[in-house]
């Protein structure tokens, strides 16, 4: 299949403006197009790649759409239960507390199953980085009903959208957590804009090398669009995005250097 | 060095944990072995050797932490009881198809549900035949003293790395919180990062510069491949069986009937043994210590000798299963249990042994 994306003729050193980071591995993505996973793997690679911590990072996947993770970050990974990432990065970090540990999870995974190992992790103050994609949609089983799913969105298991007086309020977890004397930087980006794929990978960095300062957990959210699961175009599932997401899971740093944004 | 000590089987688990080198303990409270936190946390390994001991917020957590823990190849122990192991069980299956080394040490309590406190035998087949899903296995120990319980701690890592499987100790409330007198193993020396890198070159210890990244994960999507690794696992099993089974057999040269026990119910077993013998009752005993690999071949071989055989546990008759592929038909094979949290009687067993094999 990569011979179909690979045009030898058009590949010459004057034409290079851009290169793949090493910190992925050539595998192909099984991201849907205009999904905003596989920008963000490339920020999280990109960063490690620039920290030069490459051989020092250890990655935990989740279990969702990324649970494959680990076939695209070329750091050591290990693949946990669903919504258990927290507690294994846990151990990884407790074990090898001079290196760089990440988990990479999805709604479901974080604020739906693994919601104690989540806060707790958070409470502990764990010295890890939590990156946490928010689509309001279970995307890897087909588009059912997720924590965040916004009040009267369709979704396959809300087929007549999310009714909050049966189905329950959307978990703004990222909020609760910035709430807990364990997080040190608590923030929400997004990657559909190459404004904000700047801003995110700043956080990133960030997230990144406050596991140096030992001070608590670094956590960042990614509002990011699912256009499979919300069956929308990708233009049109970012447009949704915009208008529908960001007023509920509103941009901007909730906690920097362990206090509260005012 | 080696040193003499009167302690409870739950403490000479953790005493042995730390002495055996082990990096790290996961745990979360659970009557009857919650003396396993409280003596490590109230010895400070942390000082001793370095090991890191942490509560975790529920079983659930404490056995991922086990999973994040061995899949960096370090020693890794945690402890729980019948309600906790089964909170535990998705874990543990995870653990054996990612094949890391660990090992779980459960306290059995009567069940089911909540069950009660008191000990039991009754998680025999959870921990023999599966517990979690999938095909696989775990190696079970089965202590039948304080002595064991610290030696199987450290016999437990090393089948659990010989292997990269995860090992259980499957104890109960008795040996748990019983005192006896106990050696302690001298002290290893725990593995440095250096060591632990180097001997164990499947760990994500980070990936060093030229080298493949690891990975470690108990998923494979093509079924081709998920098939090959069921294989290997069935493989592994396999090796199990034919190295690793340990049994202690008592009186069974002039044996006339035979009583196959394993932890408590051994004991108990033990004493009723000396009872029947001084009626003038030929009986012998098999104690498996690994339950699985479980000790057929010996059991087989002593059905031809023996006239019946009686398992004595404390649960509703579990391990019978075993005895009986064991025995395949050659004699009878009885079951005298007691459970419920409810321990037998030497003087019951003998009973037992003269109604159901003896008379019947």
């Amino acid at each position: 299949m990569a011979e179909t994306f690979d045009r030898p003729e058009i590949r010459t050193p004057e034409n290079l403006v851009y290169s793949k980071t090493k910190v992925l591995t050539d595998n192909i993505m099984h991201y849907c197009p205009g999904c905003g996973h596989g920008t963000t793997h490339r920020l999280l690679a990109e960063v490690i790649e620039e920290m030069g911590i490459q051989s020092e990072t250890i990655g935990i996947a989740p279990v969702g759409c990324s649970v494959l993770a680990y076939n695209y970050f070329d750091v050591d990974m290990q693949e946990a239960a669903h919504g258990r990432a927290p507690a294994v990065a846990t151990a990884v970090k407790r074990l090898f507390p001079n290196k760089f540990v990440f988990t990479y999870q999805g709604d479901g995974d974080l604020a739906a199953i693994g919601t104690a190992e989540t806060i707790h992790a958070c409470n502990r103050g764990e010295n890890i980085t939590i990156i946490f994609v928010n689509n309001g949609i279970y995307g890897m089983t087909g588009g059912q009903m997720a924590p965040t799913t916004l009040p009267g969105m369709p979704t396959a298991t809300s087929p007549y959208g999310r009714e909050v007086a049966t189905m329950g309020n959307p978990l703004k977890i990222t909020e609760l957590i910035a709430q807990l004397p364990g997080t040190y930087f608590v923030t929400r980006q997004s990657v559909h804009t190459p404004a904000n794929v700047r801003k995110a990978k700043k956080a990133i960095r960030q997230a990144i090398e406050n596991q140096k300062l030992n001070r608590g957990l670094s956590f960042v959210e990614v509002v990011s669009n699912c256009n499979s699961g919300w069956k929308l175009t990708p233009v049109k599932a970012n447009k949704w995005m915009e208008e529908n997401m960001f007023p509920f899971y509103p941009l901007g740093d909730i906690k920097v250097n362990g206090e509260l944004v005012k | 060095m080696k040193e003499l000590k009167l302690m409870k089987g739950n403490e000479a688990v953790a005493e042995a944990a730390i002495r055996a080198g082990a990096d790290a303990y996961f745990g979360y409270p659970i009557t009857p072995q919650s003396e396993v936190l409280e003596y490590l946390m109230a010895e400070r390994p942390y000082e001793r050797t370095g090991m890191v001991v942490l509560q975790a917020e529920s079983e659930v957590a404490a056995i991922n932490m086990v999973y994040g823990g061995a899949a960096c190849g370090k020693k890794v122990i945690t402890s729980s009881s019948s309600p906790g192991i089964s909170l535990k069980m998705e874990g543990i299956s995870y653990i054996a198809g990612a094949e890391l080394p660990c090992v779980i040490l459960n306290v059995v309590r009567g069940g089911p549900g909540l069950g009660t406190i008191q000990p039991s035998q009754s998680d025999y087949f959870q921990a023999t035949k599966g517990g979690g899903h999938g095909d696989y296995r775990l190696l079970v120990l089965a202590p039948a003293s304080v002595q064991e319980m610290a030696d199987h701690v450290k016999l437990g890592f090393d089948l659990a790395f010989k292997y990269r499987n995860p090992v259980m100790i499957l104890s109960d409330g008795v040996i748990g919180q019983m005192m006896e007198k106990v050696e302690l193993f001298e002290q290893m020396p725990r593995l440095t990062d250096e060591e632990v890198a180097a001997n164990y070159p499947w760990a994500t210890t980070g990936k060093p510069a030229g080298v493949p990244h690891r990975i470690i994960t108990s998923l494979e999507l093509d079924s081709s491949k998920q098939e090959k690794h069921n294989h290997h696992l069935q493989e592994k099993y396999r090796k199990m069986q034919e190295n690793e089974v340990m049994y202690e057999a008592i009186h069974t040269d002039d044996a006339e009937y035979l009583i196959v026990a394993f932890g408590s119910s051994a004991r108990i077993s033990q004493k009723a043994i000396d009872m029947a013998r001084a009626k003038g009752i030929k009986v012998g005993m098999i104690r498996p210590i690994t339950l699985f690999p479980y000790p057929s071949e010996i059991i087989n071989k002593l059905a031809d000798q023996v006239k019946g055989i009686l398992t004595v546990e404390m649960n509703a008759g579990q391990m019978i299963e075993d005895v009986r592929l064991a025995v395949n038909g050659k004699v009878k094979v009885e079951h005298f249990g007691r459970f419920g949290g409810m321990i037998p009687n030497p003087e019951e067993v003998v009973k037992a042994l003269e109604q159901k094999i003896i008379g019947g």
